[in-house]
């Protein structure tokens, strides 16, 4: 990992407040997480080949200890929201599997009722704000969603992510500005897997390491290893805790990787398969379980099982999508306007 | 019953709504230590305090991101944009997150979200500063376009805007803010999507919205004094469209005269064209008339801008076009 830059303020970052140690069934939880989001991607790689799943479709292996990690740190009350690469936290969040995946099949009992898509995942009951396809354009939203939160005293946070192709887009700096001028309990997660779409990080972004970017506004900015589970939690924790006890924004950059191109529709040109395959080496599942090992705090057999556990989860939520109905036509018009209870004369969803 | 202006009546109309509901909050430039750019929001700062009227830095779109989101997670927003013709920056937002956030999540988020500030021409600013852009936003399924031409209006249309559970576009006008007229005192609410017949007449109907609507009415008055009786429809909402005020009236005059301060290319006064048509060509004694700003950038020079404006003169002179 690059140091950060001395100009950006990480000492800020600081809390009294600890980590907990995690005890080792909730250790294997977060592998089982892991390892179920691997599976969900790959049934859905499958079933976008299939032809099942149209549209445009990014996939999340190789990241998965960023949102795991990440998510895990939070309480259930705070709210989550990211851009279009977003089956991973709607997962991490607790969002049911088979909803997920009824959802990219574009059915009625997606998560979404089949009107969102890949991009476009919500569980609001979770705490999960979506799914959003402009890049950037959700950071004004998490920054709404913290003001929100710190407007209503509520005490909670809110996780906030982007891409790193994200971080050049005006919305993300305005936000930024508005959070660290306002003091909103936000973390806005970076997840730096190099490539935006096809553009390495060296042609798009100016300035290394992005946390850079947090110093102008005189923000806490934390850089974390997004291959490491155990790190991205302590870094997000440090962040959270900020957030929490000082309604203070943060800015966290976690470096990671994708293995597969930037949505189905990507032959990946722009980088080798040689590449891929080193990168593959530091894999974030692989890690975790030989650290599992290794603390003994699980046996290779019962990590198989849970592999074994997930992949038929993932079936059964590939056979659920598959076999849940299409959305009537007449659906079309619902979802649109919530109904009014201070005008109700004013009945828009009846125009 | 008081009189006010219309800046005046748009001002009892967010303090008594911010009274009524803690958790509808005003934000935008310039809204609270200087009192409003438009003086809209004069005196709301000492009223409410700095937490519930909030000065932004000029930020379109990540203020307007920011209210959605806070929309979505239950409070009220009322955005101000210090004119609307600054809202293209947070275009995106407008349209991509508060009106469709709620589609994509299957319905899961509510958007409770007014936003609102000066709009239209006139006034010399220039073409940056001149947009009347309605019909961008009348455009996008789920918004609701409301557009006050008098002060009344403007109060009970902007309390029924701020209790709607839906995002709405809350468009008033520069010209319009002295504007003075009668106005009901405390709670008086204008039911969103109803137009209102301004003037009763029966040579000719004219349809308009905002500033048209005086233009319309001013030359009304003159063509009252050489015999013809025009009716005027102000329209109030440009969206939902109340189509029935307006077939009601077509269908006794049988004359129609569309006047509007958009650019003439797919504006709205093209929907009630194309609606008329479908719908009351028996009806028709005449081809329907549509009169726009012209089709150029808005030009600085007075006597140019107004040229470019439908004014009353070129009201006057379409009116004739139809009855001769």
């Amino acid at each position: 990992m690059p140091a950060a830059d001395p100009a950006v303020k990480n000492a800020k970052a600081n809390s009294s407040t600890r980590l907990p140690e995690l005890s080792p069934q909730q250790k294997i939880e977060l592998f089982r997480q892991m390892v179920e989001i691997r599976h969900f991607e790959e049934k859905a790689k499958q079933a976008f080949q299939q032809g099942k799943i149209k549209g445009f479709c990014h996939l999340y292996n190789g990241q998965e200890a960023v949102a795991v990690g990440s998510i895990s740190v939070l309480n259930e009350d705070d709210a989550v929201i990211t851009a279009y690469r977003d089956h991973a936290h709607a997962l991490a969040r607790g969002s049911d599997a088979n909803a997920c995946m009824a959802e990219l099949f574009g059915k009625i009992t997606g998560c979404s009722r089949g009107k969102g898509g890949s991009m476009h995942f919500f569980d609001v009951k979770k705490g999960f704000y979506g799914g959003h396809g402009i890049v950037g354009g959700q950071i004004p939203l998490g920054t709404g969603l913290a003001y929100a939160q710190k407007y209503l005293g509520t005490n909670r946070v809110t996780l906030a992510y982007m891409g790193d192709g994200a971080i050049n887009q005006g919305a993300v700096h305005e936000a930024m500005n508005l959070a660290a001028l306002w003091k909103l309990p936000i973390i806005y997660i970076i997840e730096n897997n190099e490539y935006s779409m096809g553009t390495t990080i060296a042609r798009s972004s100016a300035g290394d390491p992005l946390t850079k970017r947090a110093g102008a506004f005189d923000m806490a900015a934390i850089q974390a290893n997004g291959m490491d589970i155990d790190d991205v939690r302590a870094k997000t924790f440090e962040a959270v805790s900020l957030a929490r006890t000082e309604s203070q924004p943060t800015l966290m950059e976690i470096k990671t990787y994708r293995y597969f191109g930037h949505s189905m529709s990507d032959p990946g040109n722009y980088r080798s398969k040689d590449e891929i395959e080193a990168r593959r080496k530091s894999d974030p599942i692989e890690l975790y379980k030989a650290r599992l090992l290794e603390q003994k705090v699980a046996t290779e057999e019962s990590l198989n099982a849970i592999d074994e556990e997930a992949l038929a989860k993932a079936q059964a939520a590939y056979d659920f999508a598959e076999s849940s109905p299409e959305p009537a036509i007449e659906t079309v018009y619902e979802d649109i306007w919530t109904p009014e209870d201070q005008i109700p004369e004013f009945q828009p969803s009846q125009r | 019953m008081p009189t006010l202006t219309y800046r005046e009546a748009l001002n009892e109309a967010l303090s008594e709504e911010m009274e009524r509901d803690d958790r509808v909050m005003l934000m935008g430039e310039e809204v609270a230590e200087y009192d409003g750019a438009y003086k809209v929001s004069k005196g709301l700062l000492k009223k409410f305090g700095p937490k519930r009227i909030i000065d932004t830095p000029i930020s379109e779109t990540g203020f307007s991101g920011l209210a959605i989101g806070a929309a979505m997670y239950g409070l009220r927003p009322v955005v101000e944009f210090m004119t609307w013709s600054f809202s293209l920056v947070a275009y995106d937002q407008i349209v991509n997150n508060a009106a469709q956030v709620r589609y994509m999540s299957g319905g899961q988020l509510s958007v409770p979200i007014v936003f609102r500030g000066s709009s239209g021409g006139g006034l010399q600013v220039g073409a940056t500063h001149s947009h009347t852009p309605e019909n961008w936003y009348a455009n996008v399924p789920a918004l609701t376009v409301i557009t006050p031409a008098f002060p009344d209006d403007a109060k009970g249309l902007l309390k029924s805007a701020i209790r709607s559970n839906n995002p709405i576009c809350f468009l008033e006008n520069e010209k319009l803010y002295g504007y003075k007229d009668e106005v009901p005192e405390g709670e008086y609410l204008v039911e969103i999507g109803k137009a209102k017949v301004r003037r009763e007449g029966s040579d000719l109907t004219i349809v308009s919205n905002s500033g048209s609507t005086h233009r319309a009415l001013n030359a009304a008055k003159i063509l009252a004094e050489q015999g013809i009786s025009i009716e005027v429809i102000d329209l109030r909402t440009i969206k939902p469209l109340d189509f029935a005020t307006i077939a009601e009236s077509v269908a006794k005059t049988n004359r129609l005269l569309i006047v509007e301060e958009n650019k003439p290319f797919a504006g709205w006064g093209a929907q009630v064209a194309y609606q008329v048509q479908r719908e009351l060509f028996d009806d028709l004694d005449a081809p329907v008339h549509r009169l726009t700003s012209l089709d150029v950038p808005q030009p600085y020079n007075g006597r140019m801008e107004q040229a470019v404006l439908p004014n009353e003169d070129r009201v006057i002179a379409a009116v004739k076009e139809i009855l001769a």
